[in-house]
């Protein structure tokens, strides 16, 4: 493959899945957010095949079939569900407001390339030149769910976080072994099994509710 | 073989629960194949000391000395916890607050949970053990919800999410340790292997390491309860049931500090002592700190409980941050006597919320007079727990402090002394009230038939064993410890 088609399409993947965190901090509306969550997934997956691609690493493209199917599809499909129930469901007041959020996840992008510098340096190139990226998904991640109140977004949040980490071990590492790939695939997809499970056993409790009036336990 | 073994055996009994129909037999397999996995662990760590080599098996398992103690833990704690158990769930089903098939679900998450931390020690892949640290939150999610009261939803939220995000944080640190290790020149296939990542600990990249580090002890910390990514903590191990907590307080949290034991080795020979050794004393003194500044004012027993396993991370990373032979030696002890004292607590806390009613301190007061046996062995826990001869956690604090004085942490052993003597004297304070106290003349309750006391008794005498006499122990302790210690 030549150098050019290997750099453009890489940086528009990579830079896509970061596109994608933001545009879930600027969106309210839940069932966009899970859509564009899906949209990251898949923009995950392209990385992951770009990368398998130019190093002919089969094992790097199963683990990219396996990360389209999961978080290109069926996690989304598993969120949709918990949206569906709840029509009009809406981050109405997160604790901090949406254009603060954009601003937020621009100094947290810049923060992130700060904080990477050591890494990048260890191993110039396209690939590991992009892991910034990653670590700022996975920021931005954290910002989501420290920030919104809704159960659908709290588990956006996680997820963003783990797609940030999943971008940066494709880029640095091209892939950890297919054994431990598995395993972490089948973690996150369990998790947001659980994770549903419980927010639709509280959704049948408490009725609609966001996540801080859950103050049963407390010191 | 005998590695097969010890993951085989409690994870048919979780198999063979789920399809069993009757739960009180399935429970007692499982209490069964947990006892089994305490004996096979026992020939693993003698096999582990003895040859002085570690135990392959397959390349995906490895048992060295420290792997095999891991085991012995988990084994005599979920022996402890999975005869308790079957009370529980006869408590639960009796009073009708739990199907038939929750109990199913209950027995058989139990052994999916035993066989993850499992896994995890005995994984030859760092990159499996975190897989498997993961699991154990999945898979214990649902016990902490199984009594399906509001307090316990919140709590399994809670726990899950927060565990999530700060096992993604361990995860991002494990990759950039495979990123290091891929830049220095070892094999892809085997670069999180701790074997080769041992022995290339030294070419490994300093800058990258220190970043990888910070991840690794601000992720498993949250698993293992160290602060600032504890508040799960409390709530998860009060709402969870007895047996629950007693695994959760008891082991999980140092089966997340065995993985952080074995990545600080390898940030030593790439970075000297120093900067793990920062890491792990700020986040120590920081648990110690908010352990005593929220026991003081505790008003529920199990909660008590739970910020005091807190309090016992701290001086576990402390004793870790010494580093030497001789601070890894006491802090395995410390592992090993904590969760005995602590699984025997929760597991009383249990029976003494079954015939109470209520986790309030304030509203049960005079057990030792009311339910002497009860309240002799809470009583007896709590004096173990405090770190009081004869039991085993005072020897291991006191060569814990001397290990941390010879390693130049005078400094932070004593701040770390003078927070130990204000949770002694709340946890007393509390102590005092609920065993003592000014009991109010109140119709009685059933009391707990005297066998339910036979566990809890053999676990203290353990506690009280192993800190008269740690001999059986000695060798696997050292050989433990010198797999780790810098």
């Amino acid at each position: 493959m030549t150098g050019f088609a290997y750099h453009g399409p890489l940086g528009l993947a990579a830079g896509a899945v970061l596109a994608c965190a933001v545009v879930t901090l600027w969106r309210r509306d839940l069932r966009a957010i899970v859509s564009v969550l899906a949209l990251q997934g898949i923009a995950l997956g392209a990385t992951a095949a770009v990368l398998a691609a130019h190093s002919r690493d089969i094992g790097l493209g199963i683990t990219a079939a396996l990360v389209l199917a999961a978080k290109g599809f069926i996690i989304p499909a598993l969120l949709r569900r918990v949206v569906r129930r709840d029509p009009g469901s809406r981050e109405t007041a997160p604790l901090v407001n949406v254009p603060a959020s954009l601003l937020a996840a621009a100094v947290l992008i810049v923060v992130s390339y700060l904080a990477s510098g050591k890494v990048t340096a260890l191993a110039p190139g396209t690939a590991s030149g992009l892991a910034p990226i990653g670590v700022a998904t996975v920021l931005i991640g954290f910002f989501m769910l420290s920030t919104r109140r809704k159960a659908v977004s709290q588990i956006v949040g996680l997820l963003l976080i783990d797609n940030g980490v999943a971008l940066a071990t494709f880029l640095l590492t091209g892939g950890v072994p297919l054994l431990v790939e598995f395993g972490t695939s089948l973690d996150v997809l369990l998790v947001v099994v659980v994770l549903r499970v419980l927010a639709t056993t509280m959704r049948a409790r408490f009725g609609p509710f966001d996540l801080d009036q859950l103050r049963e336990l407390h010191d | 073989m005998l590695i097969y073994a010890v993951l085989a055996v409690p994870l048919a009994a979780g198999m063979a629960a789920a399809v069993l129909p009757w739960w009180r037999l399935a429970g007692w397999a499982a209490a069964a194949a947990n006892g089994a996995v305490l004996v096979l662990g026992i020939a693993l760590a003698a096999e582990a000391t003895h040859r002085r080599l570690p135990v392959v098996a397959g390349g995906v398992l490895r048992a060295d000395a420290l792997s095999a103690f891991m085991v012995v833990v988990i084994g005599a704690i979920a022996f402890l916890a999975s005869v308790q158990s079957v009370r529980y769930l006869g408590a639960e089903t009796g009073r009708g607050a739990c199907t038939a098939r929750h109990a199913v679900l209950y027995t058989t998450l139990i052994q999916a949970f035993v066989s993850c931390m499992l896994l995890a020690v005995l994984a030859a892949n760092l990159g499996v053990t975190w897989v498997a640290v993961e699991a154990t939150t999945i898979a214990t999610t649902f016990l902490v919800g199984h009594r399906r009261t509001d307090g316990a939803l919140e709590a399994s939220w809670k726990y899950l999410v927060i565990c999530s995000v700060g096992i993604a944080l361990a995860f991002l640190g494990t990759v950039l340790v495979y990123f290091a290790a891929l830049h220095a020149g070892g094999h892809a296939a085997g670069s999180l292997d701790w074997t080769s990542l041992m022995a290339g600990a030294r070419r490994l990249n300093p800058g990258v390491v220190r970043l990888a580090m910070g991840l690794l002890v601000l992720g498993y910390g949250t698993k293992a309860g160290l602060a600032p990514m504890h508040s799960w903590l409390p709530d998860a191990h009060s709402q969870a049931p007895a047996p629950v907590s007693a695994l959760m307080s008891g082991v999980l949290l140092t089966v997340a500090f065995y993985a952080l034991l074995r990545f600080k080795a390898i940030a030593d020979g790439a970075l000297g002592p120093g900067y793990p050794r920062a890491l792990l004393v700020v986040a120590g003194l920081a648990s110690l700190g908010v352990a005593a500044s929220l026991l003081l004012t505790q008003k529920d027993y199990k909660r008590m409980l739970a910020y005091h396993s807190i309090e016992h991370m701290g001086l576990i990373a402390l004793g870790a941050a010494a580093g030497s032979s001789l601070a890894i030696a006491a802090v395995l002890l410390h592992i090993l006597g904590h969760g005995l004292a602590k699984g025997v607590l929760f597991l009383a806390s249990g029976e003494i919320l079954l015939a109470e009613g209520t986790s309030e301190i304030e509203k049960v007061p005079a057990l030792l007079s009311r339910r002497p046996v009860l309240g002799g062995i809470f009583g007896f826990g709590l004096v173990a727990l405090l770190g009081l001869p004869p039991f085993s956690l005072f020897v291991s604090e006191l060569n814990m402090v001397r290990a941390e004085f010879t390693a130049g942490l005078g400094w932070a052993a004593a701040i770390a002394l003078v927070c130990m003597a204000v949770i002694f004297a709340a946890v007393m304070a509390h102590g005092r009230h609920l065993l003592l106290g000014e009991a109010a003349p109140q119709g009685q309750r059933e009391a707990a038939p005297r066998i339910v006391a036979v566990p809890l008794i053999t676990g203290l005498l353990a506690c009280a064993f192993l800190g008269v006499s740690a001999w059986p122990l000695e060798p696997l302790l050292h050989a433990a410890a010198r797999v780790v210690a810098s």
